[in-house]
């Protein structure tokens, strides 16, 4: 768990980092900490998985990979956490959770986000889950984004 | 479904013909490989950017100059520490609205307006505005969602995740 330090750091990294030659030293002016003790806190994050990686974070859309399927699938309870690890363990899904459903309206308790630069691509690769799926699932479809309303990430309220 | 699906597919091919042409004019080979080379990460160092710099051949300022210019263009939307809420002790929760398309814009300003919401994607469904609440504040995600509701007037339906299999993707280009 993050300390009042730790938080403070966070909270001012959340929006990016500086691009200056010394990032660590500008963020420390700026919060009245040491560099090092900026560094070592990072490094202790970083260690702690708190911290992913330091690192661009691209729009997907931007990059062309404009058809992103969140494909949804009603499987058999029973199977529901064995299939989650097949489909999860496919290259081109990039995220894959099990939810809980929301009868009538949303019977499906297996999400599969799908991305690539068409949605014949995206479609193509829905029917290899299909195939992975085929006699404990109960439906399923495919929602696209048509847009990004706001993309921004996690940001910590300050305290 | 299927023939709906096809049919948003063409419009969607068309789309994305467009957006990769307009983009392939804005950025030259060096960014190209620097979009590659910064999703993998940078070492927690002083001088971080030294060592980018000099594998692509670039001063810092111009290694500056050209990050700031892909988070401009939106092709980057943060550069930095990416911090994963559940170490936090924060949470995530997907959530989604079935928005009437006449109040369509009205609604996203209703929920993009809280921070605590990190991505909002429309989608093609009766379920059209997919949403992810996220806190490190206790309770903060249903206070969230009840917020939505009573400024909307519409039912906030949630996803919370009961269990995660991979998450992983990088974007080459």
């Amino acid at each position: 768990m993050l300390d009042a330090v730790d938080r403070q750091i966070v909270t001012a990294l959340q929006a990016g980092m500086p691009l200056t030659t010394r990032p660590w030293l500008d963020l420390a002016l700026d919060l009245g900490l040491a560099e090092s003790e900026i560094l070592s806190r990072l490094k202790a994050m970083k260690e702690d998985g708190i911290i992913r990686r330091v690192a661009a974070v691209p729009n997907h859309y931007k990059l062309g990979v404009t058809a992103n399927g969140m494909s949804v699938w009603n499987v058999e309870d029973a199977f529901v956490d064995e299939l989650g690890a097949q489909i999860g363990a496919l290259k081109f899904v990039s995220h894959c959770y099990r939810r809980p459903r929301a009868l009538p309206d949303w019977p499906y308790n297996l999400f599969a986000m799908i991305h690539g630069s068409t949605r014949d691509e995206v479609a193509e690769k829905a029917k290899i889950i299909e195939d992975l799926t085929r006699d404990k699932c109960d439906g399923w479809d495919i929602l696209y984004s048509s847009a990004i309303l706001k993309k921004t990430g996690l940001r910590l309220a300050k305290r | 479904m299927q023939d709906a699906a096809q049919k948003r597919q063409a419009i969607a091919n068309q789309d994305t013909q467009r957006q990769v042409k307009s983009l392939r004019l804005d950025l030259d080979d060096i960014d190209r490989a620097l979009i590659n080379h910064l999703q993998d990460g940078l070492d927690l160092v002083e001088e971080p950017y030294r060592a980018i710099a000099k594998a692509f051949h670039l001063s810092q300022p111009e290694l500056f100059e050209r990050i700031q210019r892909l988070l401009d263009l939106g092709i980057f939307s943060r550069f930095g520490p990416m911090f994963d809420a559940d170490k936090m002790g924060g949470k995530f929760c997907l959530c989604a609205i079935k928005v009437p398309w006449e109040r369509y814009d009205d609604v996203t300003d209703i929920v993009n307006a809280h921070e605590e919401v990190a991505h909002n994607y429309k989608r093609d469904h009766i379920l059209n505005m997919w949403f992810v609440i996220g806190s490190d504040r206790e309770g903060a995600i249903e206070e969230v969602a009840r917020k939505i509701e009573a400024e909307s007037g519409l039912e906030v339906l949630l996803f919370p995740k009961e269990r995660e299999f991979f998450i992983s993707l990088k974007i080459e280009v």
